[in-house]
């Protein structure tokens, strides 16, 4: 701090700043009391005070920080044993206290119905807007191919897709329903719809809501280890990203609704938390809130209510307690139940590739799963490495500045390559589908064009292995075409600005995959059933070989090796599948591809996009393994300006007012003297600008000169000083400290375990400098040789 | 706590209707699906009726059978037959209520992109042509909010308070749309 004298100008530009200050304040109700965290202060009693600005409390964080951990936890239990004493005086008391114990149960079933009427709202609409794109129901134009074709009464297998109600659109509008002529009409109107579709989802996006765009799932990670983005999971929010989503999926891009329902279930936990004071005064409990809303929205959108706990606990989550781990439970289930009521699929299952085969596997068939989680790691360390750059090249080129003119070319190539190709040309989910399907008597798709045995007469469910037909060898054709141009545009998709997912599109390309290698294997079984290795378990005439499972594990293998998930990945593919016997082949694939695609990078897609951002997440998974101490990491280093600190009894008001419009730091150590330098405590930046344009308008007597203490007492002063202003009650009293010489191995355990924000750093107890989060996240990153300077925010 | 009764009320009511929807059940809406593959030289067929579930079966449901008295049975346990649901109420109050609010928003859009500044202009002429550049531009989003907030002390009525809130509204998404497509600061 630097003793500078002050000139009349000086002053007059530091009370004008003042000023400023007050009037921008002064047009807010006012109200702005220096009242303790602990006050409950409700919401007023009108029903327009929703349009009132929240006027900004001692306790609020500004937007792009992160949150204080240990402030917002005890906090909280100041709250509960303030309730819990309150409880003994009366009825009403105790009434009180039992409501405020069972808020968290009415949050969770609120968030899980209103996660699973979205759900369904999203299934029916991209169902039907799908199958717009290539035609309209005459009888009642809000029903899909399917629906209209419900009651029709074509009974040949030929016509089974046919119906006179349901006519595509050059049908509609030519008359012929064959030729060259209806065949260019149809495409021409099939790309016509998808540009229709996916221009007014990015215009929307632009004009509502910029926040819908993306998955959602990276800055939700950073959001629930502490990081506020204001407006991320607001209402417009809420409202415009199922609307455009439903416009993206069905416009044919290549990508999935998984990540972005896990946005929406999140902002539907936010808007049920401002219900209820307890969760939306404390940033900590509402992340706990969070944490259980994005396991109802993997439960909906993958109908694994089991998987979604276990993704919410290992992918999305930072700070998980038992507690949580029940209402999670709670919530997605309530979600899922209610995604079963509204039935979208008219068939009573959540997911739209729900199948249920118990038929076995043998174990020489786990060297070609073993071979598809090798595939299945591979793509992803190809995708992650693909996408990133192109994402890096958006944000620093040209690139960028045409986000509504990308979306519509990306949109445009891919409904013109998607066409032809009647295995693209069809929606992600009901292709997944069909590959994951097993071949029974009764299909009539290409891939199950087998030379059947005509004088056969076992039931349906037990056919044995038979020799594929032209049909299942064009399949292939079209199979293989449509993975390289699946694996080439999902590149181009995800990341830009409409809602994406990447979960469909992955499994997908697995799936697409594990067909092929599943008939191949297939057909090599029962073309040379001789051979040693197909002797004991393939005899001719029994159903050895089961393709769908092996499109099920490249699946699995693919979501695997981009998203790096385990435990939960597993759980979801069986709770897909209802199928216990398939968790060993499908754990094989799963454990093979991560540690294939570990061998190239440590993250997956998620940390990738997140350090791609720059955002301040400190992973519970990296291990910090050098030797540097806390004095390597410090700050100020050797040829900074000194730290800037306030004194306990000696700092007047135009010093703290000088100090915070120099810097910028978000808080500031107090010594006792500048001679001894030992240290107080620390007081933050915000509490401190509140506190002095508090004391300038409330209490008498405070001017420019008036002294700030910190103590208990008021300091010895001659009776001509002004009154002093006593600011004891912002002073954080226990600040982490750590020696100057302690490893910054266990600094960075610290920061992450208990979720700080800064630690200060002293030796025989003198206050030598600080370490903020951001300083342990620089330091981290020179120590991988990577760019110190793309961690951006504090 | 009067904004969470109210909340509340209309979302139970939401609720409420929704499930009317769904348990108002169509005679349509059930359905017996039947699929028969090829047998000796009968093609493969499919046959649909609305039957409920305890009559979903091959015997009720195949009709005309395409075989003779004693293969009927062969022929029978090779069919597998389904018992399907749906709710058409359902889908019908879906999709008209989605392309409502979608028509709604896209409403909303072309007002705030094309008419807001074409009525303002006519209305205040060219003096404040420096604010509706400030709509279209994204210039300076503080330029409008003193003007408002100026005004707004006059009248603090309800209507008042809704512009009020617009404009407050307005400007956030002008931040967050600097921070998204201008700077890609965040979501890049």
């Amino acid at each position: 701090f630097k003793n500078k004298p002050y000139g009349r100008t000086e002053l007059v530009r530091l009370l004008g700043n003042v000023l400023y200050i007050q009037k921008l304040w002064s047009v807010l109700p006012p109200g702005v009391s220096s009242a303790t965290p602990t006050e409950e202060m409700n919401g007023a009693g009108n029903l327009m005070d929703f349009l009132d600005e929240p006027f900004p409390d001692v306790s609020t964080y500004e937007d792009f920080h992160t949150i204080d951990w240990l402030r917002e936890k005890s906090r909280d239990t100041d709250r509960h044993r303030k309730i819990t004493s309150k409880s003994k005086e009366s009825i009403w008391e105790l009434i009180k206290s039992l409501l405020d114990a069972w808020s968290g149960w009415v949050v969770m079933l609120l968030i899980g119905l209103l996660s699973g009427t979205l759900a369904g709202v999203i299934d029916l609409a991209v169902d039907w807007m799908t199958d717009l794109k290539e035609g309209v129901c005459l009888s009642a134009f809000w029903y899909s191919h399917e629906q209209c074709c419900w009651t029709s009464n074509e009974t040949t297998f030929d016509d089974r897709d046919k119906c006179p109600q349901w006519q595509k659109w050059a049908e509609l509008m030519t008359g012929h329903t064959e030729g060259a002529g209806a065949y260019v009409l149809n495409y021409f109107l099939y790309i016509l719809w998808a540009l229709l579709f996916s221009f007014l989802a990015v215009s929307l996006v632009r004009v509502f809501a910029p926040y819908a765009c993306g998955s959602g799932i990276p800055e939700i990670k950073t959001i629930l280890s502490g990081f506020i983005i204001r407006g991320y999971l607001g209402k417009w929010t809420l409202l415009i990203k199922p609307v455009t989503l439903v416009l993206a999926v069905s416009s044919g891009l290549s990508l999935g609704k998984e990540g972005p329902l896990v946005h929406v279930a999140c902002c539907c936990g936010n808007l049920f938390c401002s219900l209820f004071s307890k969760y939306s005064k404390n940033e900590a409990k509402r992340r706990e809130v969070l944490s259980a809303a994005a396991a109802a929205g993997v439960s909906v959108a993958f109908g694994a209510p089991i998987g979604g706990v276990l993704f919410s606990l290992e992918e999305v989550s930072y700070y998980f307690p038992l507690k949580t781990l029940w209402r999670s439970f709670f919530a997605a289930l309530v979600a899922a139940f209610t995604l079963r009521s509204i039935n979208p699929f008219g068939n009573s299952r959540l997911v739209l590739f729900y199948v249920e085969y118990h038929t076995p596997w043998y174990m020489a068939e786990l060297v070609p799963f073993i071979l598809l989680g090798v595939f299945g790691g591979l793509w992803g360390t190809l995708f992650i490495r693909a996408n990133i750059a192109w994402c890096r090249r958006r944000k620093t080129t040209q690139l960028g500045k045409y986000p509504v003119l990308e979306v519509i070319a990306v949109t445009g190539i891919t409904a013109l390559l998607a066409y032809p190709n009647p295995y693209t040309r069809r929606s992600t989910s009901e292709l997944i589908s069909e590959l994951f399907n097993d071949c029974g008597a009764l299909e009539s798709s290409q891939l199950c064009d087998y030379i059947n045995n005509p004088n056969m007469s076992r039931p349906v469910d037990d056919i044995p292995d038979r020799p594929a037909g032209p049909g299942v060898y064009n399949a292939l054709w079209q199979l293989a075409l449509a993975l390289i141009f699946k694996i080439v545009i999902t590149i181009f998709t995800f990341g830009m600005k409409i809602p994406s997912g990447l979960f469909i599109p992955s499994m997908a390309v697995g799936a697409i995959a594990g067909r092929i290698v599943g008939i191949a294997v297939e057909q090599i079984a029962y073309h040379h059933h001789d051979w040693i290795i197909f002797k004991n378990w393939c005899r001719p005439g029994a159903d050895c070989v089961t393709p769908g499972l092996y499109a099920m594990v490249g699946a699995a293998a693919c979501l695997g090796g981009v998203t790096r998930m385990t435990v939960s990945l597993v759980v979801i593919m069986f709770e897909l599948t209802g199928g216990l016997e398939y968790i060993v082949p499908l754990m094989a694939a799963a454990v093979t591809s991560k540690w294939v695609a570990d061998a190239f990078g440590k993250e997956g897609i998620y940390e990738s996009h997140i350090q791609l951002n720059g955002y301040p997440y400190l992973d519970v998974r990296d291990e910090f393994t050098h030797r540097t101490l806390a004095t390597d990491v410090m700050r100020p280093r050797r040829n900074d300006p000194p730290l800037a600190v306030l004194t306990q009894d000696s700092t007047t008001v135009e010093d703290v007012e000088t100090l915070i419009k120099d810097t910028d730091y978000n808080g500031f150590p107090v010594v006792v003297s500048r001679e001894s330098e030992r240290l107080i405590g620390f007081v933050q930046r915000r509490d401190l600008t509140l506190a002095i344009k508090n004391a300038r308008q409330k209490q008498d007597g405070v001017v420019s000169s008036s002294v700030v203490y910190f103590t208990e007492d008021a300091p010895q002063l001659p009776a001509s000083n002004p009154q002093p202003l006593k600011l004891r009650r912002i002073l954080n009293l226990s600040p982490f400290t750590v020696t100057d010489h302690t490893p910054m191995e266990t600094v960075v355990d610290i920061f992450r375990k208990l979720g700080l924000r800064q630690c200060l750093v002293t030796r025989s107890g003198r206050l030598l400098g600080i370490i903020t989060k951001k300083d342990v996240l620089r330091h981290m990153a020179q120590m991988m040789n990577q760019d110190p300077e793309s961690i951006m925010f504090n | 706590k009067m904004k969470s009764v109210f909340v509340l009320e209309i979302f139970s009511l939401a609720c409420f209707v929704l499930l009317s929807q769904v348990s108002a059940k169509n005679a349509e809406d059930v359905r017996c699906k039947c699929i028969c593959p090829p047998y000796r030289d009968v093609k493969g067929q499919i046959y649909k009726n609305n039957v409920t579930l305890k009559d979903c079966n091959c015997l009720h449901v195949v009709d005309p059978m395409p075989v003779d008295g004693k293969d009927v049975e062969a022929y029978c346990l090779r069919c597998e037959c389904k018992y399907e649901e749906r709710s058409s109420g359902t889908i019908k109050f879906t999709i008209i209520m989605y392309l409502s609010i979608l028509g709604l928003l896209l409403l909303y859009m072309v007002y705030l992109t094309l008419l807001e500044p074409i009525l303002k202009r006519r209305l205040f002429g060219h003096s404040q042509l420096i604010q509706s550049d400030d709509d279209v531009g994204d210039q300076q989003p503080f330029a409008n909010a003193h003007n408002v907030l100026s005004r707004s002390h006059s009248r603090p009525n309800v209507l008042n308070k809704v512009e009020h809130a617009q404009q407050r509204w307005r400007r956030q998404v002008q931040e967050q749309r600097k921070s998204v497509f201008d700077r890609h600061v965040v979501l890049s």
